[in-house]
């Protein structure tokens, strides 16, 4: 009896120290500019070496410029620094690169998948939290820091403690307008930023099981904002479709022993520390008010009031998350405007994300005084939208169709948000300062984004569409 | 590069607040830098000053009697959100080697056993305790001995705390833990071995 994290964990194990502290083999890691140059100079001062180039793919992604000139031009000298450093580490180690002149560059938890970097059954990390997006293919990975990012790239291994194992079962099948992102939001809002913490998850259940491999990511991304290690789905026949035929997937030699080995990753019932439900026909589309992602309602809701709260902590932290975001409690969430709007990001900006988009913004327009952005999750997508036509359809609307990269998700590349602006976005974290010092987070899906940027504040996108 | 830690005495400086994230200890902006020095000029910063530079004198940090402190004690999930080491490097560059809350990040606690900033975790109420006790006494020291595994309060009062045996001894000694894992090479070799032979398609190139 053992859950599919247990058994995937299991398979990695090369030693065991006592309290469950094990050496596990890295599979795969993906490295960006920000969180590996100290890694590769200490690697180097210390007269090591890179042990498996080959398990890695480098990508630059959170401080690239999504603007067309940006192979000519990067203003910031700090980040050229930074993005020169990744190419010669790269290149010194004999690691594989996918510099910004590269179609296949972007947001790194979108270019690994969809070059097939991440199989069913894996360990993979990078150092970055969002990580944990790709346990979407039933693979353990996780965000790393800087020295264990140092430690796997040495040793191809890493000291971690078990997690404890949760399930959250999802029944029932998401409505019309409500996507993975809502189905995510409402579970952190349910469990709390601190609620997975010393947990991995594994999602399941009805309305799991029918969402894309692209909405699994979503779902799956922003467990670490639930404080989850990881998260995971288990595979199956979805995950084996868009698997077969990526460039780094087993080819047709090997492909039906993967297969065969995969299907072996399954929950064994009653394995779990702890279980969760939630009924996913009952989530409305949700909207973050606050400043954390667990402060997340439906939009059909108000400003929550904190007076109303029994616990004074709770009460001051309510308190001043308004003060930030410059908000009255009893305001509808609908009455809320926006100055901004940005679809992108590690948890939206595949090319599901993009159709969902494109099908709310298909002869609408961009509210005036509203500027709104399109920033694909890697050169891969952008090209795929560009073939669909989904490009025209935001350009007509007022869309901006910018460049892939981690783009205003973090406010340390050129895109942010100016102190006081208030921004409906893709993207994972609204907390203080995020997207630009004073900036103005709202959560919400890319349906919902574009609802807003046409309406010029947020909006219900099933009224819309 | 774990910087030593034993134990030490320093005045605790009380952060009444919880899910302090990763972007809140270090902003992103200040992350553009490719080495791990300098980093505590941007703590904390858009709490510590104001939008014209200038200090914010209600900031704890910048109050006079918790100024040098070298201790925090704060809410739960310390250190949430992305993955950043530079909040650590941070937080010790400024001068602080302990942070105390009920519950941290899980990335963050990592972290900062593999630098040398020892993360204590307390229970909620004994947390709340210190806080008041602090606040109540301002500039007042907090003392932590790891060997024994104890934080002794203001006012005497001991709090018991775990920490894993394999990080403890790597803190208390300042062990390189690259060098202790590759004294395990020859298992990580079979493992590959094997892994070969099971699932070969995870050997290949990428």
């Amino acid at each position: 009896m053992a859950s599919i994290i247990r058994k995937i964990w299991d398979r990695h194990v090369v030693t065991e120290r006592e309290g469950g502290l094990c050496l596990l083999y890295i599979d795969r890691h993906l490295v960006h500019e920000v969180t590996s140059p100290q890694a590769f100079e200490a690697l180097r001062l210390a007269g090591r070496k890179v042990r498996r180039p080959f398990s890695l793919l480098a990508v630059p992604d959170h401080n690239v410029p999504t603007s067309p000139d940006r192979l000519e031009r990067i203003e910031d000298p700090d980040s050229r620094v930074q993005l020169e450093t990744l190419r010669e580490n790269a290149r010194e180690a004999g690691i594989t690169l996918f510099d910004m002149d590269d179609i296949r560059q972007g947001i790194v938890h979108v270019t690994g998948p969809e070059n097939g970097l991440i199989l069913p059954g894996v360990t993979a990390v990078c150092g970055d939290s969002h990580t944990s997006t790709l346990g979407a293919f039933g693979a353990v990975a996780f965000g790393i820091g800087t020295s264990e990012v140092e430690h796997a790239l040495a040793t191809q291994t890493l000291w971690q403690t078990r997690p404890r194992e949760m399930r959250i079962t999802a029944e029932g099948a998401l409505g019309v307008g409500v996507s993975a992102k809502d189905l995510i939001l409402a579970i952190i809002a349910k469990i709390g930023a601190g609620g997975g913490t010393g947990y991995a998850i594994e999602y399941a259940g009805e309305a799991v099981r029918g969402l894309s491999m692209e909405a699994r990511m979503t779902i799956c991304n922003m467990t670490i904002e639930a404080g989850g290690r990881f998260g995971m789905v288990a595979p199956d026949e979805t995950t084996f479709a868009y698997l077969k035929g990526r460039p780094a997937a087993p080819g047709p030699g090997l492909w039906d022993d993967a297969v065969a080995d995969w299907k072996m990753f399954f929950s064994d019932d009653g394995s779990f520390d702890h279980e969760e439900s939630i009924d996913a026909a009952r989530i409305v589309p949700q909207v973050t008010w606050g400043t954390s992602p667990q402060d997340s309602l439906p939009v059909t809701g108000v400003v929550p009031d904190p007076a109303g709260h029994p616990d004074p902590q709770v009460r001051e932290r309510m308190e001043r998350a308004l003060r930030y975001m410059d908000l009255r409690p009893g305001t509808r969430l609908t009455d809320i405007p926006v100055d901004k709007v940005f679809i992108g990001s590690c948890t939206n900006a595949r090319i599901e994300d993009l159709r969902a988009a494109a099908t709310v913004a298909k002869g609408r327009k961009v509210a005036n005084g509203v500027t709104a952005m399109i920033v694909p999750g890697s050169g891969l997508v952008k090209q795929q939208a560009e073939v669909e036509g989904l490009d025209r359809i935001f350009l007509d609307a007022g869309f901006q169709w910018r460049l892939p990269g981690c783009s205003m998700c973090l406010g340390m590349n050129p895109d942010r948000l100016k102190p006081g602006e208030r921004c409906a976005s893709t993207s994972n974290r609204n907390f203080e300062g995020r997207q630009g010092p004073g900036g103005r987070t709202h959560l919400m899906s890319p349906m919902m984004a574009v609802a807003a940027a046409v309406a010029g504040r947020i909006s219900d996108v099933r009224e819309v569409i | 590069m774990i910087e030593k830690f034993v134990s030490l005495k320093a005045v605790a400086i009380p952060l009444d607040r919880g899910n302090v994230d990763t972007d809140a200890i270090i902003p992103a902006r200040f992350l553009k830098t490719v080495k791990r020095t300098g980093l505590g000029e941007g703590l904390f910063h858009a709490w510590r000053f104001d939008e014209s530079g200038k200090e914010t004198p209600d900031f704890p940090l910048n109050m006079a009697p918790y100024r040098g402190g070298r201790i925090l004690v704060t809410g739960e999930n310390f250190g949430c959100g992305s993955s950043r080491e530079h909040a650590v490097w941070s937080l010790m560059d400024y001068g602080i080697r302990v942070v105390i809350a009920p519950s941290f990040g899980d990335i963050f606690y990592n972290n900062g056993l593999k630098n040398g900033l020892l993360p204590v975790r307390l229970a909620s109420g004994e947390v709340r305790a210190l806080i008041g006790k602090v606040q109540g006494a301002p500039g007042s020291e907090i003392s932590v001995d790891l060997p024994a595994q104890k934080v002794t309060g203001p006012d005497g009062t001991v709090y018991g705390f775990e920490v894993g045996s394999f990080p403890k001894e790597c803190l208390l000694k300042g062990l390189d833990e690259i060098a202790l894992t590759l004294e395990h090479e020859r298992e990580i070799e079979r493992y590959e071995r094997d892994g070969k032979k099971r699932s070969p398609w995870l050997f290949l190139d990428i």
